[in-house]
């Protein structure tokens, strides 16, 4: 049967998560992708291999991703499929329970694998366990965690793009604005190196330091929870259980000890590097790499290292 | 304003949990209980809210296990006015708790309701969008700044890549996110009079609710365990395998 995944998009092409939700999704039926936006944005998803068909709506109803609208929108859309998914960004994660509790299905949030057309894992106590869980429901909504997905190829695709259907709006909320951080540094969740830092960093003026390192390697800035709950790093930089999760190529990170709550991030990252004057840190216990040491003296070292061939 | 607060008892923060040997789930048994810590957040939220004048009482709310009075004589101690307990033993899912919630405030008719955003033990991040799809109510969730204005709330969201501002008309569902508070800690004084205060006890089935899973837990295993690697001795070195060994700059 057909299985609908709910996109997010930059304003121009969909994300990386979405192409990982739509690996996910191809394993489950023909996958139709929803997009709420550009033209532009639409025409990316038709591209995604593996995609059947695109559904494409620019209504401003749906331009700032309201949950209540949108998840109204999806319950009119839900008849047509046998699985509805997302992303487990925050927008995913947002509007995805609403849906299932309109569908009266219990949602099966941050799934890590699909094991058939009922069974999903799914980490749990931080990425401490893997539940299998089989769901007994009609209808399956699920939110995907990208990093446990390889994205679907953002070429290759040729799907037609077709009219999404017209929801109700139920008048509950409105947008007032958004303060959304501009950065030439690629997304964390999809990027291929992350340097994170955490609360031996010291101050958020000393991020500059990560920052500065991470330009070198063309990678996103992450932080621990520490560091953004000391005011270092801003929330959205945040890796761990209640932030981004991450898999990188490569994660480097600097001055953080490594507490359950940040491993639960980043441990699938493929090569993991810790830096810290802390021996004992439990970070270096999933290191790959270790370097003992002060991170103010070792990254400026790194940085000019890096700089050269 | 009359607020409502779910609190969930939950596997302490700090403790590491171990998968049972039977695959069957992860120990609890004599292992350290607390309130889910978003959930002590929400209550912190709906004290700071008492104390400024814009609420006029608070319910805490807990569904699970008799022992869960305890997470609710916490709330009390906080600040909360009263608790409900509804009692089950066994599994409570998301869309089960939701449903409780919906039952219990359609007795109570609160204005607002703040949840956790997620309990740290399922990590299902759903109960409080469930609750607000329910009862066809406005949710803001992920909320940094919850603050009463035109007639409802203005809550600001912690969102992919930044912040975001939205007007919810009330009454609606607010979840918390890190930065909302700090939580205080009770004091002694405080937790001495939240034994005096006054916690119903219900049934699921009193409230006319079916709480039977829908999903059935096949196994719960380990994540494949890390290797520890090497320590370096230089950035020379480090730089030098990260290009020659590893192959990822």
């Amino acid at each position: 049967m057909a299985v609908l995944v709910l996109a997010d998009h930059d304003g121009s092409a969909v994300t990386q998560p979405t192409r990982s939700a739509v690996a996910a999704a191809s394993k489950l039926g023909d996958v139709t992708v929803l997009v709420l936006g550009p033209r532009t944005a639409a025409d990316s998803a038709a591209k995604v291999a593996g995609v059947a068909k695109v559904l494409h709506t620019e209504d401003v109803l749906y331009a700032n991703g309201l949950a209540e609208p949108l998840a109204a929108l999806l319950v009119a859309m839900a008849p047509e499929y046998s699985h509805l998914l997302a992303p487990a960004s925050a927008a995913g994660k947002n509007v995805m329970p609403r849906l299932a509790a309109l569908l009266d299905v219990q949602v099966i949030s941050d799934i890590a694998d699909v094991v058939d057309a009922d069974t999903f894992v799914r980490p749990i106590y931080a990425g401490n366990a893997l539940a299998t869980v089989k769901s007994a429901d009609p209808k399956k909504v699920i939110t995907v965690r990208a990093a446990s997905f390889d994205p679907a190829a953002a070429e290759g695709g040729s799907a037609a793009v077709e009219a999404a259907p017209k929801g109700e709006d139920p008048g509950l909320s409105n947008f007032l604005g958004a303060e959304i951080a501009k950065s030439e540094r690629p997304e964390l969740t999809a990027a291929k190196v992350v340097v994170s830092g955490g609360r031996a960093m010291g101050s958020a003026e000393n991020f500059h330091i990560i920052e500065s390192v991470a330009d070198k390697l063309g990678a996103a800035v992450g932080a621990s929870r520490a560091a953004v709950d000391a005011g270092y790093a801003p929330n959205d930089h945040q890796v761990g259980q209640t932030g981004k999760i991450v898999a990188p190529d490569l994660y480097i990170a600097v001055g953080i000890s490594g507490a359950i709550q940040h491993l639960a991030g980043m441990k699938d990252s493929k090569v993991i590097v810790a830096i810290n004057k802390d021996e004992e840190a439990p970070i270096f216990s999933v290191a790959d790499y270790g370097l003992v040491g002060d991170l103010f003296k070792v990254m400026p070292e790194f940085e000019s290292e890096l700089a050269k061939k | 304003m009359k607020l409502l607060v779910p609190v969930k008892r939950v596997v302490d923060y700090n403790v590491k949990v171990r998968v049972k040997a039977d695959h069957t789930g992860v120990e609890t048994a004599n292992v350290k209980m607390s309130m889910n810590p978003f959930d002590e957040i929400a209550v912190e939220e709906a004290v700071r809210l008492k104390e400024k004048g814009a609420a006029t009482e608070i319910i805490a709310v807990s569904a699970g296990p008799t022992a869960c009075q305890e997470q609710i004589r916490t709330a009390l101690a906080m600040g909360a006015d009263r608790g409900i307990l509804i009692e089950h033993d066994g599994i409570l899912e998301p869309l089960a708790v939701a449903k409780l919630l919906k039952a219990v405030i359609a007795k109570e008719s609160p204005d607002l309701v703040i949840l956790g955003k997620q309990a740290i033990d399922d990590d299902m991040n759903a109960t409080g969008q469930m609750l607000a799809a329910l009862l066809g109510w406005p949710q803001g969730t992920y909320a940094s700044k919850v603050e009463p204005a035109d007639g409802g709330i203005k809550v600001t969201r912690e969102v992919d890549g930044g912040l975001e501002r939205l007007q919810l008309k009330l009454p609606a569902i607010v979840t918390t996110d890190l930065r909302l508070n700090e939580p205080r800690y009770a004091s002694l004084p405080n937790i001495m009079k939240a034994r005096k205060k006054p916690i119903e006890t219900l049934k699921p089935a009193d409230l006319g609710v079916d709480v039977s899973p829908r999903l059935t837990v096949l196994k719960v295993e380990e994540p494949p365990k890390r290797q520890a690697g090497k320590k370096v001795g230089s950035v020379q070195e480090l730089v030098e395998k990260l290009r020659n060994e590893a192959k990822v700059i």
